[in-house]
């Protein structure tokens, strides 16, 4: 490489906040032109062709709005909240495999890297409600936490079956281990896992959970908390918690598409590319967006108990049962 | 590839800002006197730790530091804290006795930091101890389940113990409300 190490990683870290941005405005757009086509109504249709201009719009009204902090709050962890949401997504996208060459940083735990940064996530939000000193910011945080804790169990479980059948967390090592036809994909290897299927549910719905997305958005209940913890915060404290939500669903797709949908891998083992990637990328994040409008939000005690009576079970039973048939068989990758 | 100009320098600075991070969280969990404040200099100072881990060659510690410190036990500190009480303790007055203990316990913490000092000072800092393993996960898991086998089960009995203990402080505290 001519160019030198800690410039090309500036360079990428460049350009995934120029990804992270773009995906978090253009997002809103497919949201809200989903959640009208799924309503039978247009969507935005006046600001450019088809809406193509509402983001834009938006991020202008959200930067020029007055920020305001409420008499009262914890002025620091006010500020500080939507920083420390935005930033693990950041930090988790560094270690993504886009292609065989475009990735900021190929390290061999880059696996724990993204669930280690992952898990301030959580302790972020409950500050910014804690700190918004409102009491549907406080429950908002409460909840949070009881619900992170709960799927974080089950997600981290599933990880650990996935770093079993691979024998790596290099994210790099794991796709190219999936190279090849599309049974090759990690969701297909049932001689290895046999509920391999099953995982990647549970991947997915651990995924939604964990970024607060409906049918659990228990967090930003808007029915029942006003907007939940992010209810104190105006113009771009809440435009940024906004871009997090989406950074998170982007890195909890990217993973879902490195660890079982195969990464940048071609389903027919030719042309492998970065396009692949982001085909499987955005078919998952649209298939969050579809959720959101199919589903209603579910109550918190289904939420709980949904994690805690038939994920975790389901995701140990995977686990022992994969880690048997890997010590018995011994067809191990 | 050629040596980036100035690359120690980058990295003594690197060093120094995990140094200054670790000392910074560590000094505001002390100082502060709201609980959740001081439970994000915990925070701040297990994300120093974490560096500093990481300057000793051991990537899989440091971001186990993160997992657990930040993302467990902090959380779970929060969450204790706002349970319990949601709005701030008052700040009482200082009595004479109160300067009384803190005297006392500025005694005690000077005299653990002297007494690390001089056995700091004493050590032979220069030997570098050899390196057991390449440190990555797999000779980690091999070390847990051969030779430090355990120590590894006692901690896990250890916590096993914590569980049912909790366990028991929570039947108790629902029957009696």
């Amino acid at each position: 490489m001519s160019v030198p190490e800690p410039f090309r990683l500036i360079l990428f870290v460049a350009g995934l906040m120029g990804f992270v941005g773009f995906n978090a405005a253009y997002l809103v757009w497919v949201e809200r032109k989903g959640a009208g086509r799924f309503q039978r109504r247009p969507g935005p249709t006046e600001a450019g062709w088809a809406g193509l201009l509402q983001p834009i719009a938006d991020a202008a009204k959200l930067l020029s709005k007055q920020l305001i902090v409420p008499a009262g709050v914890d002025r620091t962890l006010f500020r500080a909240a939507p920083l420390m949401v935005m930033a693990p997504a950041m930090i988790g996208l560094a270690v993504i495999p886009f292609s065989e060459t475009l990735a900021a940083r190929n390290i061999n735990v880059g696996l724990l890297m993204i669930f280690a940064f992952g898990s301030i996530n959580v302790m972020a939000v409950m500050l910014g409600g804690w700190a918004s000193r409102n009491k549907y910011a406080i429950i908002s945080a409460a909840r949070v936490v009881s619900q992170n804790v709960a799927y974080e169990i089950p997600m981290l479980l599933v990880v650990v079956t996935m770093i079993m059948m691979t024998g790596t967390m290099n994210l790099q090592e794991i796709v190219q281990q999936q190279a090849g036809p599309i049974w090759h994909w990690n969701i297909f290897r049932v001689w290895i896992n046999p509920l391999a299927p099953i995982t990647f549910l549970i991947f997915y719905i651990c995924m939604l959970a964990e970024t607060n997305r409906a049918p659990f958005d228990m967090a930003e209940a808007e029915s029942e908390l006003v907007a939940g913890a992010y209810t104190e915060y105006s113009g771009m404290g809440f435009g940024v918690f906004f871009m997090a939500e989406y950074a998170n669903i982007l890195l909890g797709c990217s993973v879902a598409t490195v660890l079982f949908l195969g990464g940048w891998q071609s389903p027919f083992g030719i042309w492998s590319g970065v396009l692949w990637f982001l085909a499987k990328l955005y078919f998952l994040v649209f298939s969050v967006v579809w959720i959101r409008w199919t589903f209603p939000r579910t109550q918190f005690y289904g939420l709980l108990n949904l994690s805690w009576k038939i994920l975790i079970p389901v995701s140990l039973f995977t686990f022992i049962l994969s880690s048997a048939m890997i010590k018995l068989l011994g067809n191990r990758l | 590839m050629s040596e980036f100009p100035a690359a120690g320098l980058i990295l003594n600075i690197v060093f120094v800002l995990a140094l200054a991070t670790t000392l910074v969280g560590a000094v505001l969990a002390v100082v502060t006197t709201r609980i959740i404040r001081s439970v994000c200099g915990l925070a701040i100072c297990c994300v120093g730790l974490a560096e500093l881990y990481y300057f000793l060659h051991s990537p899989f510690l440091a971001l186990m530091e993160i997992l657990i410190y930040v993302g467990a036990v902090c959380v779970t500190i929060v969450f204790a804290v706002m349970l319990a009480e949601p709005e701030e303790a008052v700040v009482e007055k200082k009595r004479g006795v109160d300067f009384a203990w803190s005297g006392l316990a500025m005694v005690v913490c000077g005299a653990i930091f002297f007494g690390l000092w001089r056995l700091g000072s004493q050590q032979d800092w220069t030997a570098l101890t050899p390196r057991t393993n390449d440190g990555s996960i797999q000779s980690i898991g091999k070390a847990l389940l051969t030779t430090y086998s355990l120590p590894f089960e006692m901690i896990s009995l250890a916590l096993l113990v914590a569980i049912l203990g909790a366990l028991a402080v929570a039947r108790t505290g629902r029957d009696k409300a």
